[in-house]
């Protein structure tokens, strides 16, 4: 697909000699660097709450950012009108951080690879409205018919489209089409007038509408929200202090988004404040610890054909049997420590400076039967589910909420326990993986990372761990 | 700047003519400058401005939203045809619809929102402002060789909400806030923290030199944190995470849990919920503050509620659909972007100040947490149940001795609130939310 085809140059009659020309602006006043980042999103939300639908909204967002790069130093405007003039005014601020005569640009643009890993003809976003509304409908029928003791249900629906154009200094022209589609739903149960409980279950990914109807349907995640709560009903109070943990598949990989992700992102290591930097090399898992980030799994929510730099996405080794290979990088990171982008430059919007982010997070499978790891605990607990995590990663202390966990005792699942805060510290925690299950499992499809106040989409898997030491922060002494 | 408001009332006029019965419209603009530097160089700087708007349209009891970027005749047609679209969809909810006509109004007056002198502000200045802020705090000890950076930022935005029953306002605000993370290192270990001003008006913003020392101090006193044993103690919350415990207060007062019965306090008005020494208000009408507005975002006039008095729950806080589903009067707090039915936020929410100082509160203390950082603070409004990763400072025979940190704090917000002791002095208002330090006499504190 040429520009003239592509979605800004079809809609918005941009042409290359535009792009040059917002790009010479750019470096008018000296920098290494420049790139523009068009955006357009249209989003379409639907939600019922008490049996009705209550709301369905819509929401268009367009605008483009110039960003110009001086060694270190990064000038940043943005417009959300796409008039050449306010584009060349954009530039002009951005171009305010280097100091010099003009950069000369040298290169044409050329349209670069990317992955096609969630091509459709028509996206969610795209679909009759009613078969999107009849989601949340069945959601909350399906939530309610699960158990009498459901007394609240609310279920939400999204989707949208983001067709983003990147245009670089150097010559790459980049376009891309990225769908997303996601339901969660919401509930409450309780026995009589005892304390309520609340239960909660969501996914989609970069996916078909059928998606919802033929592989993860809405009964699916009415019926998960509502076993959780149920099952809270009966919840003792979580115990306090250090224990045996083990960590079921899929979601709980969240441990690996906080204990390393984030303190492998390369600006914190650039800049020596992450716990893991200069640690490249090291032992900072144990040996049975291989975690990988990677955008290239096909309709992943945390996959994308090309970061928001133009770059490809790639699977990238994080820690390899403990040893720490190596950081997300982006654009800025890796010229300044003289290596490559790793595909990781995301950005939440066209107002936003692209940072080094994670995609897909996970760890590889083990050899160990699921059943065999709990069998080998006598008393710990074991986590099924997670609400968030936060990581200080300087400190590399990390924390996740585990919201449906169960004691174990003796080899066996015994009581649920109450939500509790679990605290680790990042370069520690791993070291005490004593087992790694052959079980992975990616999440449903429900993450959304939070950096510098930019969310992106990303995902993260695990399989069943056993992690011989850390800290639960419940109640029961 | 003044077409703002024509725009939303005129998008109002167009929805009423293409079918909706109702309509209410919101339309902004802002202007944001940023600058962050680092190591004494600057590393990045944004300048730019956005607009936006969105409306929310009633058909019956039907209700679509929609709202755009793009402010072209074009782009508000597409807008009310979409929302007119998405209201078809939509189920009809007998409690829907726009406040009723009395409620509508606002506060005449300055309220001090909006501060020329922060428009004014020359770059160059700010970004001195920035650099002397984390030079001070490189300078507060040779254990500080490094920094996360410094930043100054100033907003400047304008906010028009128009309806079909008439109400039509406009204000304009500004904020500028001043931040360092200085990074700290002993033994081969590191901590970070940070301090931060932010105000609407610029001689109420703290100095880069009180900025840069508050941070400075704050990341050395972190060194050389330990675990301490699992126990249960008193715990004391200073104002910077004794606001994110307000927070939890502020979920479980909220209209929109209450009806549904997803919060602990459900049903309890007029009941004793806290100990006598908890009193909280919000009140947006206080000049020249964060949680101050004229009117909330569907047209009702700014007030102050008292919410807990001497421990029992006087008031929820509610908008419009969240009163009547109650049977109540909106309390003038809807909160909203651009588009969408209306939640509920705060106007400045805060507890009551009391008469100790905090370092009186600390004294009459044997063992127990002062909490300086919470991380990935949770409280379960529903149940109550609360649980946190913390970092702080030991407190042994009435004072603070070694930090602590990788150990969480946990209870129950029942029983946290009815466990509170009296506040100490130190209230001020930095933020929407606002508290002085709390004392809980007990949690369980889990470490080793």
């Amino acid at each position: 697909m040429g520009l003239s085809d592509s979605f800004f140059g079809s809609k918005f009659g941009i042409t290359e000699h535009d792009l040059q020309s917002y790009l010479s602006e750019a470096l008018s006043a000296g920098g290494d660097y420049a790139d523009l980042y068009f955006e357009y999103v249209t989003n379409t939300s639907i939600g019922i709450d008490e049996g009705i639908v209550k709301s369905a909204s819509e929401a268009v967002t367009l605008g483009v950012g110039v960003r110009v790069i001086a060694g270190e130093r990064t000038g940043y405007a943005y417009s959300d009108d796409l008039s050449p003039e306010k584009i060349k005014k954009a530039a002009r601020v951005a171009a305010l951080i280097a100091k010099g005569p003009a950069t000369t640009l040298t290169a044409n643009l050329e349209e670069s690879q990317k992955h096609n890993l969630y091509p459709m003809i028509t996206t969610p976003h795209e679909a009759a409205l009613d078969a999107r509304v009849d989601l949340v409908k069945r959601a909350d029928a399906a939530a309610r018919a699960y158990d009498k003791r459901v007394f609240q249900v609310q279920a939400s629906y999204a989707d949208s489209i983001r067709e983003i154009l990147v245009a670089t200094s150097d010559g790459k022209l980049t376009f891309d089409r990225q769908p997303m589609a996601r339901m969660s739903v919401s509930v409450l149960a309780r026995d009589g007038d005892g304390v309520p409980q609340h239960g909660y279950s969501g996914g989609g990914g970069r996916v078909l509408l059928d998606f919802f109807l033929l592989e993860k349907t809405p009964e699916h995640f009415a019926k998960e929200a509502a076993r959780q709560a149920i099952v809270q009903l009966d919840a003792i109070d979580a115990p306090a202090g250090e224990s045996t943990v083990v960590l079921g598949p899929g979601w709980p990989g969240i441990l690996l988004h906080e204990a390393v992700g984030h303190g492998l992102e390369a600006d914190f290591n650039r800049k020596g404040v992450s716990a893991f930097s200069g640690r490249v090399g090291q032992q900072v898992a144990s040996p049975l610890c291989t975690i990988v980030d990677d955008g290239t799994i096909g309709h992943r929510r945390g996959s994308i054909n090309v970061d928001d730099e133009g770059t490809p996405s790639q699977q990238n080794v994080l820690i390899e049997n403990g040893i720490l290979r190596g950081y997300l990088q982006d654009k800025l990171s890796s010229t300044l420590m003289n290596t490559q982008s790793t595909g990781s430059g995301r950005r939440e919007s066209y107002q936003s400076i692209p940072m080094p982010r994670m995609t897909n997070t996970y760890m590889l499978a083990g050899e160990s039967d699921p059943e065999e790891i709990i069998k080998s605990v006598s008393k710990g607990i074991y986590c099924a589910t997670f609400g968030g995590g936060q990581v200080d990663i300087t400190s590399g202390n990390f924390v996740f909420q585990a919201t449906e966990s169960y004691l174990i005792e003796n080899g066996k699942l015994t009581r649920p326990v109450k939500g509790a805060t679990l605290i680790g510290n990042g370069p520690e925690a791993l070291k005490y993986v004593s087992m790694v299950g052959n079980d992975l499992k990616l999440d449903e499809g429900v993450g959304t990372c939070g950096k510098e106040g930019q969310s992106v989409p990303v995902g993260v898997g695990i399989p069943t761990i056993k992690i011989d030491k850390m800290t639960v922060g419940g109640t029961a002494a | 700047m003044s077409d703002l408001l024509s725009i939303a009332q005129s998008a109002v006029q167009l929805a009423l003519k293409s079918g909706a019965t109702d309509a209410e419209c919101t339309c902004s603009e802002g202007e944001e400058f940023s600058v962050g530097v680092r190591m004494r160089e600057v590393e990045k700087l944004t300048q730019a401005g956005s607009r936006g708007v969105g409306i929310r349209v009633l058909v019956g009891k039907r209700t679509g939203s929609s709202r755009t970027s793009d402010l072209s005749p074009e782009g508000i047609q597409a807008m009310v045809k979409s929302a007119l679209e998405l209201a078809a969809i939509t189920t009809e909810d007998p409690f829907a619809g726009l406040p009723d006509p009395e409620e509508f109004g606002q506060l005449t007056g300055d309220l001090r929102l909006y501060d020329p002198a922060i428009e004014k502000m020359d770059a160059a200045w700010k970004i001195q402002q920035a650099l002397r802020a984390e030079e001070v705090a490189l300078a507060y000890d040779p254990r500080i060789e490094n920094s996360e950076g410094a930043g100054f930022d100033t907003y400047l935005s304008a906010r028009a909400f128009a309806n079909s029953r008439g109400f039509a306002g406009m204000y304009r605000s500004t904020t500028c806030g001043l931040s360092v993370v200085p990074v700290a290192k002993q033994d081969g270990a590191m901590e970070r923290d940070y301090w931060a001003s932010s105000a609407r008006e610029a001689s109420r913003l703290e100095s880069p030199e009180e900025v840069g020392r508050k941070a400075a101090e704050r990341a050395i006193r972190r060194l050389g944190a330990r675990k301490v044993p699992t126990q249960k103690v008193p715990v004391i919350f200073e104002p910077r995470t004794a606001r994110s415990l307000l927070g939890d207060i502020f979920d479980a007062v909220n209209g929109g849990a209450i009806y549904r019965h997803a919060s602990f306090l459900a049903g309890k008005l007029g009941e004793k919920i806290a100990s006598e020494h908890l009193t909280v208000i919000d009140d947006a009408t206080i000049p020249g503050l964060f949680g101050t507005s004229p009117f909330d975002d569907e047209g009702c006039p700014s007030r102050r509620t008292v919410v807990i008095e001497k421990g029992v729950l006087k008031s929820y806080l509610l908008n419009t659909y969240t009163a009547r589903k109650l049977g109540l009067k909106t309390t003038g707090n809807a909160s909203r972007g651009l588009a969408g039915a209306a939640s509920v936020g705060t106007g400045n929410f805060y507890i009551e100040k009391g008469e100790r100082t905090e370092q009186q509160l600390i004294a009459g203390i044997k063992q127990g947490l002062y909490v300086t950082e919470l991380i990935g603070a949770s409280g379960n409004t529903v149940t109550g149940d609360y649980s946190s990763g913390a970092a702080g400072i030991w407190i042994e025979n009435g004072e603070l001795t070694y930090p602590v940190s990788e150990i969480t704090v946990a209870g129950n917000l029942k029983t946290m609130l009815l466990e509170m002791e009296q506040p100490a002095s130190n209230l001020e208002f930095r933020s929407s939310l606002a508290s002085p330090s709390i004392l809980i006499r007990e949690m369980t504190v889990s470490g080793q």
